[in-house]
């Protein structure tokens, strides 16, 4: 079963680095005289109402919405670390500081989030700036979670042998930190680096169905699951639902190999 | 002792709420283009029209004046006026409450109901169990907003939808829970001594599991809140969490506060009281 899911994964993120070597074109060129196309040997997928080529769009997007949520999950891992391990090693005011503020944080509803710290930043912005806003976003919003797991886990390490021991030896606080007490939280970093992943692809597809994800005309699996609002759409065009049904098959493989990624750490 | 507790998590809560309207508020407050009301856009308007219009949000540019104003006014009952939709939010949120309340709380009974039902199927039916665990991956992976439109397409009633976001959760968590307690040595002694399964489901599994059920409930509150906002917005329904979504889109600053300070108590509480009962439970039974 990981095997299988393995390869779906590398299948799909070898199509998402090099887009262009498989997309049959650019993800906003226009083939004005064939608008809402069904699928042909020209274009696989079909067209959208402006004559974009869907698989076109479906490979870029993939690209965009793949490596955001990757790069999101790597800066709330990140955040989750220094914030985390510093609360967790500094204790008194400033693990409770850390706790209010993720406990704020983890009270209010994860989308509902989202939607409030994305509505305080410019909604009309140019589409590789909406790119970074919503990478940024995820990865700054969701990193409380990891946060309160990562500062569990320095905490139990604080008192550990050899934490005690450098402190005997005189070894300074940060050293402690960065050189100790870090490499040994790497296991629950790194579950919650691919736990984060995909979360975070079906967060930004939410957002982009919200229309507060990427903006066009760049492709992500949020925007173009837009197009299944219109039901009569849909309905005409099944083949719509290929971003939906590529979506959920990554994330299922993602749960798959994460799940037994977690067993073996 | 327990009022002690019961005072000190509502206190808690309480400074939680407050903290969390006013972060709200400053994000809002600090985004770019808040003061810029589109009806100053209009160019039939004069230079006077535009002034007052502009002037009539001056009230808001001083955050802590807002937000103390804005909290007087809570206790007093008022919660302002949405810039958006023009109206009081105390009359968005009445009209719109039981709507979100209602959904909410129907898409709770279906998900605990089917996924508590389907775990107990599961742990004595092995095809139940496989079939059940596949179908729920899949639930798993489907954006909230995906599920409402698929039901909306179905046909079927709405609340469906944010039952089918709780669903896979309770299944797993208590499909899990009871095949640990299962294990455990007074359920194999039990079980040696050739007491029934539902008698042991009943007295010896139920009980065990309930502290950790009940944290699972306040949990699954927050979770079936959170999917109604995708659910509402994307399946036209005028509740709280298409409220939230015009709100975020048009920067209603009052709509957001309140939104933010309604959604932390509600979470919290139902937190604190699942905790509560945990603990009582936990105390009960000894653990």
């Amino acid at each position: 079963m990981r095997s299988i899911a393995l390869a779906l994964l590398g299948l799909v993120f070898a199509a998402a680095l090099i887009p262009q070597a498989w997309a049959p074109a650019s993800y906003q060129t226009q083939f004005r005289d064939s608008p809402n196309a069904p699928p042909s040997a020209r274009f696989p997928l079909g067209t959208d109402d402006l004559g974009r080529d869907r698989l076109s769009r479906l490979i870029y997007g993939t690209r965009v919405s793949l490596l955001l949520s990757v790069a999101a999950a790597f800066l709330a891992t990140l955040i989750a670390a220094i914030a985390g391990a510093a609360a967790a090693w500094l204790g008194g005011w400033w693990d409770r500081m850390f706790l209010t503020a993720t406990d704020l944080s983890l009270a209010l509803p994860w989308l509902f989030l989202l939607l409030t710290v994305r509505a305080t930043l410019p909604l009309d912005v140019a589409p590789t700036t909406s790119i970074f806003v919503t990478f940024a976003l995820l990865g700054l919003v969701g990193s409380a979670g990891p946060a309160r797991v990562v500062r569990a886990g320095a905490r139990s390490l604080r008192s550990a042998d050899f934490a005690l021991q450098g402190r005997a030896c005189g070894t300074p606080g940060l050293r402690l930190l960065i050189v100790h007490l870090l490499p040994n939280l790497k296991p629950v970093l790194v579950s919650q680096f691919l736990l984060s992943i995909p979360l975070f692809i079906l967060s930004e597809a939410n957002l982009g169905l919200l229309g507060l994800g990427v903006a066009e005309p760049m492709p992500s699996w949020g925007n173009l699951i837009r197009d299944l609002e219109s039901y009569s759409a849909v309905a005409a065009n099944p083949w719509m639902i290929a971003p939906a049904v590529l979506l959920v098959m990554v994330v299922i493989a993602l749960q798959v190999a994460v799940r037994t990624q977690e067993l073996t750490v | 002792m327990l009022a002690g507790r019961i005072l000190r998590s509502l206190s808690g809560l309480a400074a939680t709420a407050v903290v969390g309207g006013l972060c709200a508020a400053t994000l809002v407050r600090l985004a770019p283009g808040f003061d810029v009301d589109e009806r100053e856009f209009d160019s039939r308007l004069n230079d006077a029209s535009r002034h007052a219009i502009h002037e009539s949000r001056s009230g808001e540019r001083n955050l802590g004046r807002f937000y103390v104003h804005y909290l007087a006014g809570i206790v007093r009952g008022d919660f302002g006026v949405s810039h958006s939709l023009r109206r009081p939010v105390r009359e968005l949120l009445a009209e719109r409450s039981p709507v979100t309340l209602r959904l909410v709380a129907w898409g709770l009974a279906f998900g605990w109901t089917l996924g508590s039902g389907l775990a107990i199927a599961a742990w004595r039916i092995r095809a139940v169990d496989l079939l059940s665990g596949v179908l729920f991956a899949v639930l798993l992976s489907v954006p909230a907003a995906v599920l409402g439109l698929a039901v909306l397409f179905a046909g079927a009633g709405r609340s469906l939808a944010i039952g089918l976001v709780v669903l896979p959760k309770v299944f797993t968590y208590t499909r899990s829970l009871i095949a640990k307690a299962s294990a455990s040595p007074h359920v194999v002694l039990a079980r040696a001594k050739g007491a029934g399964e539902v008698r042991i489901l009943a007295w010896h599994i139920g009980p065990a599991l309930a502290p950790e059920l009940f944290s699972l409930a306040g949990i699954s509150i927050s979770l079936a809140f959170g999917a109604a906002i995708p659910m509402e917005a994307v399946c036209d329904i005028p509740g709280l969490g298409q409220l939230a979504w015009q709100a975020a889109l048009g920067r209603d600053l009052p709509v957001l506060v309140i939104l933010s300070l309604l959604l932390t108590v509600i979470t919290m509480l139902a937190n604190g009281v699942a905790d509560t009962v945990t603990d009582r439970l936990g105390m009960e039974s000894g653990a």
